[in-house]
């Protein structure tokens, strides 16, 4: 049984069609990140199956029930937002135990869930504190602890660790993680932080123009990503594009024609004009050369060093290239550096479509 | 040559001396000030003196002999056509009106203007237009047909009748007041409530009202200077034993009998704006707080 269904799902704001015929299965116990830009829809989606905005058209099943018209109190769910939206005037124990008061619950019963709650998110000594004399961080899991207390299936998180500085935001993201096998919830996770996407989710819905374009294990959208869009999107520096174009000797870009025996096709190549897609990562630098396909000799336009790796900017058969070296060698700007390309790092997709090829 | 330059300016930035700028400013200031101040600063003196005193007709200069008398009077013994109890009467009156009046208008608008903000019910805008549309018909178009209204439902001459009149009237302001504070305050705030389980009155009474200081306080203001100020109504839909204090006063500044007695009617004209006065100087910074924040966001 699906934790979570999405079937159908439209919504519009008057002519404005936010959301498209949305379908989404969530297994249980399921980590599922929503991935997009901004403004692409996750928020609104996030909403709609949290029962906080009427949807326009299909259904929403939550545990199997048919929750499309239920109160968002009724669905089992629970959600953590952006600005943690705790309520100012009450105690961070008011605000846990807030929901159970509504849900007439015994004052025993509260109390004891709230002490449980108060313990896993290491909140005990601030109970009695205003939300204003609380940091990011520990806002952040009151506002988690407000879900945590009302024993939910769901959890839905918006976006809940993009107000907090860098360095809290990594510690926090290891503590949800951590959090998500300890309680073995479903949890549906809105952000536009790939970084985040990658590091928690089991799964991963890339959304644009509220539509997914492509839902599936995070390294499946890193390694075989369905089309130009999510190719772009995906990985830090971004794929490099090039024109090319298939024919008998292999592919060739530019003044560059290397075999692509190696690459993995959907569909049978046709002889037709390519994007070729390439990750900075992914080109071979220094011993790996020598196992690579295609080798040449490029001249380092630019360098930004990043400690760790160097982004190395190019010219590559007459396109704009950036590759990774590793950060020990020693580089100057306007030298020679011996790339290679290998066709199974490659991704081709079609000039008009866009779609892997 | 460079740390010279560098010694030059240093410390805190030296106070600007003496300036023609300034000078226009603070004689500006000054002279604005005495201008406004002037009518309070002979309404008090002169109900400080004494009948023979104010004969004389020198009304900038300070009393020679200082009495409270006339205060007492216009308090408790002047007498208007009817009566002859001072404002007194009209004060309590006053209350009476104002309390209730201030309470039940509070309480409908900050509704009202959290069902706008939060609860985008169909219509709403509508709604919300004609609303405001409300707040620029001029009261006399209404005056009468009111009467009529009141005298079907059998509260013409009433104070609640009046207190009706009070509430609907500061009902197109108060709602856009409310409705812009709320608009301000944090969409998730009311999302988290719903999520939790709190209903239409328990997100109101629970999580909104309690952060909405700002606003009530402005409210209170607006209606309590507003309702203690008016003249019209208080005089349209009231019997005489239950007149509000400025009809009162009116009436006492006007009786026709013997001579005019200046320091009477002077005391009795800072007895009744006594209320408002208050009421700023206690609220003045709330209020002011207030008004921006509710007008942060439209
Ligand atoms: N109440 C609303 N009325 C009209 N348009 C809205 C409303 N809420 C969101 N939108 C629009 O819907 C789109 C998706 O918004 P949202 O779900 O918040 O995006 P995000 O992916 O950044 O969370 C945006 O283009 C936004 O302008
Ligand atoms: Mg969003």
């Amino acid at each position: 049984m699906h934790s979570v269904s999405v079937k159908d799902l439209s919504l519009s704001f008057g002519p404005v069609e936010v959301l498209q015929k949305l379908d989404i299965d969530i297994n249980d116990g399921e980590f599922l990140v929503l991935l997009g830009s901004s403004g692409c829809g996750k928020s609104t989606l996030l909403n709609c199956i949290a029962g906080l905005l009427d949807i326009t058209d299909g259904q929403i099943f939550i545990k199997g029930r048919n929750v499309t018209w239920d109160e968002p109190s009724q669905r089992g769910i629970g959600m953590v937002f952006q600005s943690y939206a705790l309520y100012p005037q009450m105690s961070v124990e008011g605000n846990l135990s807030f929901g159970l008061k509504n849900a007439k619950m015994p004052a025993a019963e509260i109390s004891k869930r709230v002490g449980r709650a108060a313990e896993i998110l290491q909140i005990g000594p601030l109970l009695k504190r205003k939300p204003a004399a609380l940091s990011g961080g520990q806002r952040q899991r009151v506002a988690i602890g407000r879900a945590l207390v009302r024993d939910v299936d769901v959890f839905l998180f918006d976006e809940p660790l993009s107000n907090l500085d860098a360095k809290l935001r990594a510690d926090l993201r290891v503590e949800l993680k951590q959090l998500h096998r300890q309680l073995k919830n479903t949890m549906i996770y809105v952000t536009h932080d790939q970084v985040e996407a990658m590091t928690l989710a089991d799964r991963i819905a890339i959304m644009r123009d509220g539509s997914i374009q492509q839902l599936a294990k995070p390294d499946e959208i890193y390694n075989r990503p369905v089309n130009r869009y999510v190719a772009d999107f995906i990985g830090s520096p971004s794929m490099n594009f090039m024109q090319g174009s298939i024919g008998a000797k292999g592919l060739t870009i530019g003044d560059v024609t290397l075999s692509i025996d190696g690459y993995k096709s959907a569909t049978k190549l046709a002889k037709d004009d390519v994007i070729v897609g390439v990750r900075p990562e992914h080109v071979a630098t220094g011993n790996d050369v020598a196992d690579a396909v295609y080798c040449t000799k490029v001249t380092a336009d630019l360098l930004e060093p990043m400690g760790a790796d160097t982004l190395v900017w190019t010219k590559f058969a007459g396109h704009e290239m950036r590759f990774r070296m590793d950060g020990q060698v020693r580089l100057e700007e306007g030298q020679e550096v011996e790339i290679g390309l290998s066709p199974e790092n490659l991704h081709l997709f079609d000039k008009v479509t866009e779609e892997r090829l | 040559m460079a740390d010279l330059a560098f010694k030059d300016a240093c410390g805190p930035r030296p106070k600007k001396a003496f300036t023609l700028p300034n000078f226009i400013i603070y004689t500006t200031l000054t002279l604005l000030a005495i201008y406004y101040l002037a009518p309070l600063y002979v309404m008090i003196v002169t109900s400080l003196k004494t009948m023979p005193e104010v004969r004389l007709g020198n009304v900038f200069s300070l009393p020679q002999e200082v009495t409270i008398e006339p205060w007492i009077k216009a308090w408790a013994t002047a007498c208007t056509g009817l009566n002859c109890d001072g404002l007194s009467r009209g004060f309590w009156n006053s209350v009476q009106i104002l309390v209730p009046s201030v309470v039940l208008s509070i309480a409908v608008a900050s509704v009202n203007g959290y069902a706008l903000a939060f609860w985008r019910f169909k219509g709403a805008n509508l709604l919300f237009t004609i609303l405001l549309f409300g707040a620029f018909i001029p009261y006399q178009v209404m005056l009468y047909p009111i009467v009529m209204i009141l005298r079907d439902i059998g509260l013409y001459g009433d104070v609640w009748g009046l207190v009706i009149v009070h509430s609907i009237f500061g009902m197109p302001i108060l709602t856009l007041l409310f409705r812009n504070y709320f608009s301000s305050l944090p969409e998730e705030l009311f999302k988290a409530a719903r999520v939790d389980g709190a209903g239409f009155w328990r997100i109101l009474i629970r999580v909104l009202l309690p952060m909405s200081a700002p606003i009530v306080v402005v409210a209170i203001i607006l209606q309590v200077t507003g309702i203690w100020n008016d003249f019209l109504f208080g005089v349209v839909y009231t019997r005489p034993e239950s007149y509000p204090m400025t009809v009162q006063l009116n009436n006492i500044v006007n009786s026709t009998f013997g001579e005019k007695e200046y320091n009477v009617n002077m005391a009795a004209t800072i007895l009744t704006g006594l209320v408002p006065l208050v009421v700023y100087f206690v609220s003045g910074k709330l209020f002011v707080r207030g008004i921006a924040a509710g007008a942060v966001k439209g």
